[in-house]
């Protein structure tokens, strides 16, 4: 296999069950900050949530999963860097 | 021999689109490192209200609404997607123009929320906090609009029988910018709303 070589992409009917699951964790989503008792993990839990939403998206429909590794480099080369550089900065800035 | 593989070297020497889509990709990198500083310098002033009002004039279902909305339009933009490279050109002009709606849609409700909230007291000039989070949210409406007008191009170019995969706008560099504005607003939908409120 070669590094241009592709994995097959979904089908439509793969879309539409991905879009489905999407729209079941954006649901749960809304529905954590109505429940008092999830308060204390409310925090961890929409983070984790909206990491499984930006994941899905960029895998599937974007489809880094199924293209060169390349492309996947280059952009969470701009996604990756940005969380540690302005998590310094905010600590810094004394914002938590 | 060199009769038999010139003419494949000559097609791979002028086939640019990994050349475009590895551009486009450098170009999202960049583009998080623009949404990060926004998203930081909004987490930084979050709490600054100066007495204005602060993120309790938030209205969550109607926000929820609005992300749902751009959500499903991410789905129907890899239909659009499937459809191009299936050289299903109705296919492709119905999924592009129900993208555009969608995202229309998602705009309105945006400027619908907009105005609500300066009638409530909170405008760009209000305090840092409403500095912030008209400047994070409304530069990505920015990026919504810019994709908006994407693809009604490619939807008119489809018509005309003019869309090709080869050169200018192609469906799935206007794919991989529109479901980047959807991310985005994932990020901002969690930290900016659900996590406010």
């Amino acid at each position: 296999m070669t590094q241009t070589a592709h994995r097959a992409h979904p089908t439509p009917a793969m879309y539409w069950g991905i879009a489905l699951f999407l729209a079941v964790v954006t649901a749960l989503e809304v529905a954590v900050p109505y429940i008092p008792a999830l308060d204390p993990v409310r925090v961890p839990l929409l983070l984790i949530m909206a990491v499984i939403k930006f994941g899905t998206v960029v895998a599937f429909f974007m489809h880094l999963r199924y293209d060169k590794k390349l492309y996947r480099t280059l952009f969470l080369f701009g996604v990756i860097g940005a969380i540690p550089l302005f998590l310094v900065v905010l600590l810094t800035m004394h914002a938590f | 021999m060199t009769s038999q593989t010139a003419p494949v070297e000559a097609q791979e020497h002028h086939d640019i689109r990994p050349i475009r889509k590895a551009a486009m990709w450098v170009f999202l990198g960049s583009e998080a490192m623009f949404f990060g500083s926004m998203i930081a310098t909004f987490l930084l002033y979050r709490n600054n209200t100066a007495d204005g009002p602060g993120s309790e004039i938030f209205d969550i279902p109607f926000t929820s609404a609005s992300s749902f909305v751009l959500l499903m339009s991410s789905l129907t933009m890899v239909l659009a997607h499937n459809a191009f490279e299936k050289r299903d050109g109705r296919g492709t002009r119905i999924w592009l123009a129900a993208t555009a709606l969608l995202g229309i849609t998602f705009l309105a409700g945006q400027i619908y929320e907009f105005t609500e909230f300066v009638d409530k007291g909170l405008t760009l000039s209000t305090s840092s906090f409403g500095s912030s989070f008209y400047m994070l949210t409304g530069f990505h409406g920015a990026h919504v609009a810019i994709g908006i007008v994407m693809l009604l191009a490619m939807f008119f170019l489809s018509l005309e029988g003019r869309l090709h995969e080869e050169r200018g706008l192609n469906v799935e560099l206007v794919g991989l910018y529109w479901h980047f504005v959807d991310i985005v607003w994932i990020v901002i939908f969690t930290v900016v709303y659900l996590l406010q409120a």
